[in-house]
Parts: structure tokens; sequence; C-alpha cells
């Protein structure tokens, strides 16, 4: 059973950030002691952890989803009521008109669901033709609500490459996750997505999907598992999309909370920590990836953003955007970043090493 | 000793060579290593294959590690399932093929 508020309106403790923080860091009585995180990466010389090319322009347009997932490190769901307006969304733009980022990576909470979504997609888009767009979308947001259904359409006229999430391709594990019922209508989607095109050679429209473990396992093997959900979701629905991405879940917000109450947290920590690959470390998409809160802050991540780590330096909110400070910022870590340098490491377009 | 199995043992696993007879403990990791790597086999169906003999020699460290090594695999319930039937069916198999020998020995020395 999936909850129905989110943590921040169930009052629950981890609806704080800072209780977050200090579970992550053993400030709490839990007993578990794991190195600190940069203990890790001073000895390969990543500490001070510094960026390298910062090509991702990843914003988070609100916090409002109409699904209550169980591992979601925003808290997101329909009673989260942060939304970007449209004066933050034109900071944005500001912003991607000073400095030629390579992609814009839009994320929510389903950020179909902001009011101004189309209009922001359509001002980014007249910006640049080149510059590669993408939505994080959810999939049952376009059967939600008729004024969604044409949402595929909508994407494929302005060429937008669409990620989503797909934890299995059988309904069990994914309801489990997500809610009941929400494996149907992802399948019902994504054969809407295909139908205009999307994951269908030569269309130039991308489909992306992202596998995340439905429990406290790390995700193994990223081309294996392509492999298996193209064979699964064809054979079965007929369905195509371009690759699958392993994102490791977060030990942060619902999915800490999970880990705790189920008793495995500190079973899943040591297995991040175990599995630290300097690899994957040196190519932590923090290094090329600036990160827009729905209210205009700055962030390195969508984690940091979740934990309220703004960025270091005085630059912190789109109104004093300052590229070239922001290149030389140090970047901020804690123990969740364990989980992003774990085995091949995880990133939001999948493995990294 | 309070019991004979304690799932923190399986942590220890990798240090056996410390005890003594280093060298086979390394050739026999890297042996592992290389026996489950990807090969004509993919190393999700040896994982499958590892769980439904873990299950038939009745060992818990592997069902631990095999369990979850499925899952972060990506094998589905039913998979995992099917491999521990395989294995329970052939046992039964293996048990009852040798009966066999008690019908011939029966026959022997029955009028």
């Amino acid at each position: 059973m999936n909850p129905v508020k989110s943590l921040k309106a169930q009052k629950h403790e981890l609806g704080n950030t800072q209780y977050q923080l200090d579970v992550l860091n053993d400030s709490g009585k839990l007993g578990h002691h794991f190195p600190l995180f940069q203990e890790k990466l001073a000895p390969i010389g990543l500490f001070p952890l510094k960026p390298t090319q910062i090509d991702i322009f990843q914003i988070n347009v609100g916090k409002m989803c109409n699904q209550v997932c169980k591992h979601c490190h925003v808290d997101a769901g329909p009673d989260r009521k942060e939304i970007m307006t449209q004066d933050t969304m034109q900071l944005c733009l500001d912003a991607l008109k000073k400095h030629p980022f390579k992609i814009v990576d839009l994320t929510g909470g389903a950020p179909e669901m902001n009011p101004h979504f189309r209009w922001f997609v359509e001002q980014i888009r007249e910006i640049s033709q080149e510059i590669k767009i993408i939505v994080r979308c959810n999939l049952t947001i376009i059967l939600a609500n008729p004024k969604y259904h044409d949402l595929p359409d909508f994407f494929k006229q302005h060429q937008v490459e669409v990620v989503s999430s797909l934890p299995f391709y059988t309904a069990n594990r994914t309801d489990s996750q997500r809610g009941n019922g929400v494996f149907e209508d992802s399948i019902k989607a994504l054969q809407l997505l295909n139908a205009v095109g999307y994951g269908q050679e030569g269309s130039g429209l991308t489909l992306n999907l992202v596998y995340n473990p439905a429990g406290a396992f790390l995700p193994s093997g990223q081309a294996g598992l392509e492999r298996e959900f193209k064979r699964a979701l064809k054979t079965k629905f007929g369905i195509d999309f371009n690759s699958l991405f392993c994102i490791t879940n977060i030990p942060i917000s619902r999915f800490l909370d999970y880990l705790l109450v189920s008793g495995n947290y500190g079973s899943y920590m040591e297995k991040l920590v175990n599995a630290f690959n300097p690899v994957a470390a040196s190519n932590v998409m923090c290094r090329n990836t600036l990160s827009i809160g729905w209210d205009g802050y700055l962030f390195d991540c969508d984690f940091n953003q979740m934990l309220d780590l703004k960025v270091t330096g005085s630059v912190k909110h789109l109104k004093d955007f300052d590229f070239q400070q922001l290149t030389e910022r140090d970047i901020v870590i804690n123990q969740h970043c364990y989980a992003c340098t774990a085995g091949a490491g995880s990133s939001c377009g999948g493995e990294v090493a | 000793m309070a019991s004979y199995y304690n799932s923190e043992d399986l942590k220890k696993f990798g240090a056996i060579g410390d005890f003594g007879a280093k060298n086979l403990a390394q050739d026999f990791f890297k042996y592992y290593g290389d026996v489950f790597a990807e090969g004509a086999l993919t190393s999700r169906e040896k994982s499958l294959i590892a769980l439904a003999v873990a299950h038939v020699l009745k060992c818990p460290y592997c069902i631990d590690a095999y369990t979850t090594d499925t899952l972060e695999k990506g094998c589905s319930e039913d998979e995992m399932m099917e491999a521990v039937h395989v294995s329970a069916v052939m046992a039964a198999g293996i048990t009852l093929v040798h009966s066999t020998q008690m019908i011939n020995k029966a026959k022997e020395v029955t009028m």
C-alpha cells in the first residue's frame, strides 16, 4: 500500500531535511558508523569536488505529482503545492540565453502539472533548436486527465526527449513501488508515445526508460537489464524504447523512510559504502549539472536540492546567475552521495562507469 | 558457539585465505569471478543457476547472496521461483530414478 500523503503533509520527522542529514551522519542513536564520503574522495584527489564542464541545466518545476511513489526522493504528491512561477521560469530562460547549456532537463514532481509547463517548453525551444530538452515524464500523467492526453503530440512537436520511470516490466513490482494500477497506465502511455513515433527507429524521437530497484538492493548490469526490458516489453505489449537507465535509490526522503521502517538502512548503506567506485566518483553528474529549485535557488543536483543543500559561494539564486562563479564552486557532498558512486555509478542518465 | 549459521559470517567469506592456504583461496576466488562473468551464458542466467544450486545444496549463505544478486540483475519473482522448482524437481527426480536400482534388486531376489 503506497502512502496517500507526502511525508511533509503527514508532518513526518523525515519531512525535515535536517533530520534526514542527522540520520545520514549518525547524529542520532541508530548506531551506524560509516566513513565520511569526503574521506573516500580525498585519497583519489577529488576533494573538494569541482565541476568539470556544466552542460546540463536541470530544472525542477515543482513538487506536485499525481503519484505518491514509495521511493520518491522529492517527497512529491498531489498535496505538494510548491510550483515554479512564470517569473522564475523567465529567470531560467534568461540564464539559458546567457549561457549555451547543451541539455535542459525538466523534472518534478510531474513537470506537466505546472500550469506554465507548455509555455516554458515552447520558450526554451525558441531560444535554440539545437538544445536537447528532456522531460522526466511519469507516464501516468498522460492518462490522468483529458487535458494531458495530447502530451505525446506536444512532446513530438517540440522535439522533447522523454525519460520515464518504469521500475520493472511486471505489474506487481512496479505497483509495489509506484502505486496500484501504475503499471497498467504506464504501459498504455508507452503505447501512446510509440504511436506518435517515440522509441521508433528513424523517428528521431527518443524514449528512454529508468529502472530503479523496488527495494533495498542495488541495480546491476544496465546492458543486461536493458536487453530483458526490451524483450519483455516488446513480447508482452509491443512496446519499443531506446535506452534503459539504471538509477540507484538515494537514501533520502521516502526511500530513507522505507529503509528505516523495513530495518534495511544499515545494510543498504554498508552496501553503498563497500561498492564505492573511484571511476564512478570522477564521473558523478553533479560535476556537469546545475540543478534549479522550484523557487529559483541553485543546487549541485536534485538530491542536494531535496536536502536543501544549496550551492557554495555567493551566487545561490537564479537572479544572481553568474556562470563563471558557478564553475569554480566546491560541490556540496554528504553521505547520500555514496549512492551515485556505488558499483557502475548512478546518474539521471544511468551508469557512469 | 551459539549457532552454526550466522548471516554476518557471509561477509567473512572473502577473507578465508587469511586463516591459511592463501594461494588456494586466491585461485578459488579468481575462478569464482571468471565463472560468473558474462560469457556464453549471461551473468543473469548464471545467477539464476546459482540460486537453484543454493537451494538444492541448502546453503543459507548462498540463498541470501543469490536472492539479492538475482533481484539486482532484474530477475522476476516467477523466474526466481521457477529456478528453485528446477532444483526441487531435479532432486526429486534424482531420488526417484534411483528406484530403478531398487526395482532391479527386488526383481533379482524375488519370485
